[in-house]
């Protein structure tokens, strides 16, 4: 009781210093959580990805579509479930700026995606409905947008503006789920393409192929590869996830970059910190020697020390993992350009374990310095 | 006759100073009885405060026998000369050396948390040491809130709190005017004779030093004959 009264005591002698070291250490935490937070959401797509969907696409490039009639001689390999038709649409609504992912699929893309939750009058309305669309809830609450809403959409990689009428909202199973994209039939393009384009009919731009066991991926990627070797159009089969971490892949210098800023943060906090601590020490060494003259040990001081390192960081680190959650609300509701950005709660550990490294490492020096302090000399000490 | 409680023969100590041995202290022989109140004086840099550390167990000798009560503190390690210290001596410095972040009562109570008291019995303690220094009205006070006077009158109640067998202290009026120097010094006198504390006093203040009872004079390390 009596160290823990002398700690905290000890903690708050210079508030003002006390003050602007928590404000430091409380940013840094802060700084460090949001970070991690932008890395998680980098990784969203792949987090979310299902180890029993594959992606089937030309093996060339993204941009090189697969010849519908692919799609009979996938089902027939063994273990595939289902295979849905996906096309990247890439339409601006309204204005360029108010981007979001549009994908025309074939009618069972919901039977694939058990996580997207869509009530099934709004299914059979959207089935029904050739020009009909889907939008994912973010989305929704993004643009306003309501069942029976005409949405205008104007094509880029398809000429000309296109006019779904959203017949139902999906919601995610969790918050992890990405819900800021639309789909619409695959079926709607495709007929629209042979009466506008028909050099561009036919065509797929991957097939989303669903397996029957997480097992069984490499044996049926290789199967379904296996069929269209030597053909006109060869192609790469993958895991979902595989698949989203080629995306990333493609920014992972950005990402590693934010990981690198994400500990230089914690360690210029460690300096200050440091520097904060080694700073008290020093002007308290007289007082560290009166103590050990009146009988006080060096594990005693030692704890003083590190019990006041720990006590500052364990305040500006919970102010600091407080802020993270309500901040990163106000940065998404901002900066509106991951379609998952949420705290994880591996981040909250991470911030915490942080702050209490910090508290450790500030201390070392100072209480060893402490702890060995000759009696003689340190009540010479000027303070 | 009883063996003195502070018992020194032939007692050396030396400094490095820049990589060279500094004697501080040579050949000292010195007997000082439970009840005295002694005052080591010198001009500066006679040693008188480095017997004054050898003598309360905060500095060790290079050679010769330091008995305190029977004790050869020299062979003491740092951990056992901690709880020796702890239950033997009580401490008053130039600078009074209080804690800054504790008032005058708990600042008292410092050597008493190192004993097995209860709180009651420490409230008590403190109580009574700070009443008889004169602080009874004083003890919610920090030490910045105290005259210099004040504060060494609360640092001489730290050092008394728990009845050690001697009391040390380093120039205690070398910070006071001389009102506040002669209240410390009959505290000190006090102490000695109505409650029979052993008082060791480093002064060069030969006023100071009237106030003991004997005087064993320092010059360049050795003891001059009395």
């Amino acid at each position: 009781m009596f160290l823990l009264k002398l700690v905290y005591k000890n903690a708050f002698r210079h508030r003002l210093r006390t003050l602007l070291t928590l404000a430091g250490l409380a940013i840094a935490v802060l700084a460090f959580g949001l970070l991690r937070t932008v890395v998680d959401a980098w990784y969203a797509g792949a987090a979310a990805a299902s180890g029993t969907r594959l992606i089937t696409r030309n093996a060339i490039s993204l941009a090189t579509f697969l010849p519908l009639h692919y799609e009979s001689r996938i089902r027939g390999v063994e273990g595939v479930t289902r295979v849905v038709r996906s096309n990247w649409f890439g339409g601006i609504y309204q204005e360029p700026k108010n981007f979001f992912p549009q994908f025309a699929v074939s009618d069972n893309y919901f039977e694939l995606y058990p996580e997207f939750i869509l009530p099934a009058a709004e299914l059979s309305a959207w089935v029904r409905d050739r020009k009909g669309c889907i939008v994912g809830r973010g989305l929704a609450e993004q643009y306003g947008f309501k069942v029976g809403d005409v949405l205008p959409i104007r094509g880029t990689i398809y000429p000309g503006t296109w006019e779904f009428v959203v017949r139902g909202i999906f919601d995610g199973a969790d918050s992890t789920k990405i819900t800021r994209q639309m789909v619409f039939h695959w079926d709607y393009l495709n007929e629209t393409l042979r009466k506008t384009a028909p050099r561009r009919a036919d065509a797929v731009g991957l097939f989303i192929v669903g397996i029957d066991n997480i097992d069984n991926a490499a044996a049926v990627a290789t199967g379904i590869d296996a069929l269209f070797t030597n053909s006109l159009a060869e192609t790469l089969t993958e895991t979902e996830q595989a698949f989203q971490l080629g995306f990333v892949a493609m920014s992972d210098q950005i990402v590693a970059a934010i990981r690198i800023v994400s500990y230089v943060v914690i360690l210029i906090i460690l300096a200050v910190m440091a520097n904060t601590m080694a700073m008290s020490a020093r002007e308290r060494t007289s007082e560290y020697a009166t103590l050990k003259a009146l009988g006080y040990g060096p594990l005693f001081l030692a704890v003083l020390i590190v019990g006041e390192s720990l006590l500052i960081c364990a305040l500006g680190g919970a102010i600091g993992i407080a802020a993270t959650v309500p901040t990163a609300l106000a940065f998404k509701k901002m900066v509106n350009i991951f379609p998952v950005f949420m705290v994880s709660a591996q981040t909250l550990w991470a911030q915490a374990a942080c702050a209490a490294t910090v508290a450790l490492a500030a201390a070392v020096v100072p209480a060893t310095r402490a702890a060995r302090v000759r009696i003689v000399e340190g009540l010479r000490a000027i303070g | 006759m009883s063996a003195p409680l502070v018992e020194i023969r032939h007692l050396a100590k030396s400094y490095v100073r820049g990589g060279q041995i500094v004697p501080v202290l040579a050949d000292i022989t010195l007997d000082i009885n439970a009840g005295d109140f002694t005052a080591l004086m010198g001009p500066s840099g006679s040693g008188k405060t480095t017997l004054l550390n050898l003598i309360a167990g905060i500095d060790k000798p290079d050679s010769g026998v330091l008995r305190v009560g029977g004790v050869d503190i020299a062979a003491l390690g740092e951990a056992e000369l901690a709880d020796w210290r702890a239950a033997n001596v009580g401490f008053v410095f130039q600078f009074y050396n209080l804690m800054p972040v504790l008032t005058a009562y708990e600042n008292v109570e410092l050597p008493l948390m190192l004993t097995g008291l209860s709180r009651t019995e420490r409230r008590q303690r403190v109580e009574l040491v700070l009443a008889a220094v004169g602080l009874a009205d004083r003890m919610d006070h920090y030490p910045n809130e105290l005259s210099g006077g004040q504060q060494q009158r609360v640092a001489i109640a730290r050092a008394v709190v728990a009845d050690p067998r001697i009391i040390v202290a380093d120039e205690p009026t070398g910070d006071l005017d001389r009102h506040a120097a002669a209240e410390v010094l009959g505290m000190l006198r006090r102490l000695n004779e109505d409650l029979g504390k052993t008082i060791i006093m480093v002064t060069h203040d030969a006023n100071a030093a009237r106030a003991a009872k004997a005087m064993v004079h320092l010059e360049k390390g050795e003891l001059l004959p009395a």
